[in-house]
């Protein structure tokens, strides 16, 4: 039994740290007014080569591990949940996959100007009719003599105005066992492929969500991602990781929201005393530290087994699952805390409060994490 | 060009410091490269990129100070070495630069740079001390450094202006804040910094008169400021003001 850090996280975290207070946090507050994709800063990530951070150097990547992926997300976040889930969806959705599943070919030609950030990673999954319940795919791929053509939308889906291609979920076929779904590799500057920004969204206002509509976009017989019949699975396996970057964010969201709400309980007096004098809000400052290093810990454990090569379900679950809710908790007694002042865009905490939830939907809702947890402990 | 920083692993600037037993605690605390030092090793590294050469960073410290030289290594520095400083009684300004002057005695140099100083005990001493002991030039505080041939061109801080000065390769310069801006190490720095070498020393290793290393001052004791206090705020005419100030400044804070 370990707790420390290793050397290298430890070197990941100082420099996720430095980078995520000099370059994310100055224009957080705007960005998330104008919402403004902050393109600067993932190029900037990619001069430092963090863009693919857990893959191997021969595609580009960083050769780190899931836990220093874990601490990547969590810093940005603390300080930028829309950073935080860009980068987040990036690797795990759209570098995962490809690393996973992909041909050698595939590899050399999608994933590494991933890791070089050439273009951000997407994952389209999501559909109007199909969330929670992604059996319930509508996107069609038919095959005919020159390749495939795919027809359908997609909701919802991070990053996509900002990838030059992206992965996405089709039914290939239909049996009496259900729909055969597949993963396709699509350029997103396709005919027929349209990509629309144009949510209005409850936070996150700086991270890109997007609605793809595909009509007749053609892609070739080897654009399949994986195997035929495949995608269900593939994806199942993809979002296990995806979680640890989702648990990942609500760290760092509540971190960050603890520590404004810890400095501004010392700084404000009323009743002739600060806040943190009071015993009410001692305890609530001191649930929040203990929750979050509670989820901290769960975190790392899920990608400690992860990178162990050891089964993680499980774990990525209940890492998800605990951190986004005490996160959604933590940053409402932080807006608690700031009384009026909490309301008001200036003191931050408002930002977090609306950025956190989230954590309790994406990459699988809470009660989802509730059905994979209990399915996991063989009920 | 073969350029040395020397460089020191100081408590994290953002650290609450606590005493304990009459000693500053380093229970739980963050250890840093101290920032002066950072710029220091940025300088360093633009300097190899420019001229070619290697940057050789150099500790005097306890275990843990090895991140610090990792640190440097992950931003660029080719190598390292760290004297364990375990043996070392009370240990001042005096017994650092004798340490340092009898590793880079053995060292081929061009350049040493440091921080003008270290934010823990901010004595600004060492790099100076080390520059006599040595016999080479030495300028503080620059925020400008430029080099042509043997030629050293410095522009240095002083109180809000600036002095240029001319001076000639080997020199020891320390930095100032405003000399450069650090880089962010990048992750293969991270990943690769590990590997690079690194020399571990004792001071057994080194030929000096351990009786030389003594501290030559004291700490007599180490205490925490007083707690800020509200300030007072005098009311009523401006005379009766006056009057009450020079009496507070008389009897309450007994400054006249
Ligand atoms: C900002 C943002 C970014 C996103 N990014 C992506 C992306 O990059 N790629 C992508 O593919 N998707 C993305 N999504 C979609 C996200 O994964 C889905 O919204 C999520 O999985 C929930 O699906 P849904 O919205 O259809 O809700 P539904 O599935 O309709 O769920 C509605 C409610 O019903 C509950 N529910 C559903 N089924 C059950 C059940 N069996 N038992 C009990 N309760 C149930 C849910 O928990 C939830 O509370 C994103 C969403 C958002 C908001
Ligand atoms: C949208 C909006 C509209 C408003 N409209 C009006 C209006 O029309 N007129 C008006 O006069 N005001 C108005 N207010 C102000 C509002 O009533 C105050 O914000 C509220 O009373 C809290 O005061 P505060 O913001 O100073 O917080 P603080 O009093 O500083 O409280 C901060 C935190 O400390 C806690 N706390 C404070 N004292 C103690 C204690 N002794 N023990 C334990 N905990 C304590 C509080 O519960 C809170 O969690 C409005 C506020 C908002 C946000």
């Amino acid at each position: 039994m370990n707790f420390d850090l290793t050397e290298e996280q430890k070197m990941i975290r100082k420099l996720m740290r430095d980078f995520s207070e000099g370059e994310v946090a100055p224009g957080a507050d705007e960005r998330d007014r104008t919402k403004t994709f902050p393109v600067e800063i993932f190029r900037k990530m990619a001069d430092l080569n963090l863009m693919g951070l857990p893959f191997p150097e021969e595609y580009g990547g960083g050769g780190a591990d899931t836990t220093s992926f874990a601490i990547a997300v969590e810093e940005l976040s603390r300080v930028c949940a829309s950073a935080g889930i860009t980068y987040s969806a990036h690797v795990s959705l759209g570098c995962a996959p490809l690393y996973l599943f992909g041909t050698e070919k595939q590899k050399k030609q999608y994933l590494t100007p991933l890791c070089q950030g050439e273009s951000m990673g997407a994952f389209g999954l999501t559909e109007a009719g199909a969330g929670s319940d992604a059996g319930g795919t509508r996107t069609t791929a038919t095959r005919d003599s020159e390749g495939w053509l795919i027809n359908g939308s997609k909701c919802f889906i991070t990053n996509a105005s900002y990838a030059k291609f992206l992965a996405l979920t089709a039914v290939t076929n239909r049996t009496e066992a259900g729909p055969e779904i597949t993963a396709f590799i699509a350029d997103t500057d396709s005919p027929g492929f349209r990509v629309i920004d144009n949510y209005t969204k409850l936070g996150l206002h700086s991270s890109n969500t997007t609605e793809l509509v595909l009509e007749n976009v053609r892609v070739p017989e080897d654009a399949i991602l994986g195997e035929i019949g495949q995608g269900f699975k593939q994806f199942l396996i993809t979002l296990d990781g995806g979680r640890i970057g989702i648990g990942a964010m609500a760290v760092g969201i509540a971190q960050g929201a603890y520590e404004l709400a810890l400095k501004y309980a010392k700084e404000r007096t009323q009743f002739g005393t600060s806040l943190s004098k009071f015993q009410v809000i001692q305890h609530k400052l001191a649930d929040m530290a203990m929750n979050i290093e509670l989820a901290r810990t769960m975190v790392y454990k899920a990608a400690w087994l992860k990178d162990q090569g050891k089964k993680f379900t499980k774990e990525a679950s209940m890492c998800k699952l605990f951190a986004s809710e005490i996160a959604m908790k933590v940053c409402d007694q932080a807006v608690q805390i700031h009384g009026g002042y909490g309301y008001m865009h200036d003191y931050k905490v408002e930002r977090f409060f609306r950025d956190v939830k989230l954590t309790e939907i994406g990459e699988g809702t809470s009660e989802i994490q509730r059905m994979v947890i209990a399915r996991e402990i063989g009920c | 060009m073969n350029i040395l920083v020397c460089l020191k692993q100081t408590f994290d600037t953002e650290e609450r410091i606590a005493i304990e037993d009459g000693q500053i605690s380093e229970e739980g605390v963050e250890f840093v490269v101290n920032p002066y030092d950072e710029y220091a090793v940025e300088e360093a590294i633009r300097l190899r990129d420019e001229h070619g050469g290697e940057v050789t960073v150099i500790t005097i410290g306890p275990e843990r100070a090895e991140q610090a030289l990792r640190t440097a290594m992950a931003m660029g520095a080719d190598k390292g070495i760290i004297v364990d400083d375990e043996d070392l009684e009370s240990p001042d300004e005096n017994s650092i630069a004798k340490i340092l002057a009898s590793v880079i005695g053995d060292l081929e140099y061009d350049i040493i740079l440091g921080g003008y100083m270290a934010v823990d005990d901010g004595s600004a001493q060492v790099g100076p001390r080390l520059a006599e002991l040595l016999e080479i030039p030495h300028i503080a505080t620059i925020t400008k450094l430029t080099i042509d041939g043997d030629r050293v061109e410095v522009e240095k801080d002083v109180e809000g202006d600036i002095e240029y000065i001319e001076s000639k390769l080997p020199i020891l310069v320390t930095a100032q804040q405003g000399l450069n801006e650090p880089r962010y190490p990048s992750l293969p720095g991270i990943m690769k910094a590990k590997k690079k070498p690194l020399e571990r020393m004792d001071i057994d290793d080194l030929d000096i008169d351990e009786d030389e290393l003594e501290g030559r001052t004291e700490t007599l004791e180490t205490y925490l400021p007083p707690a800020k206090e509200a300030g007072k705020i005098l009311e009523g005419d401006l005379d009766v003001q006056a009057k009450e100030l020079v009496k507070l400044l008389r009897s309450e804070a007994k400054v006249i």
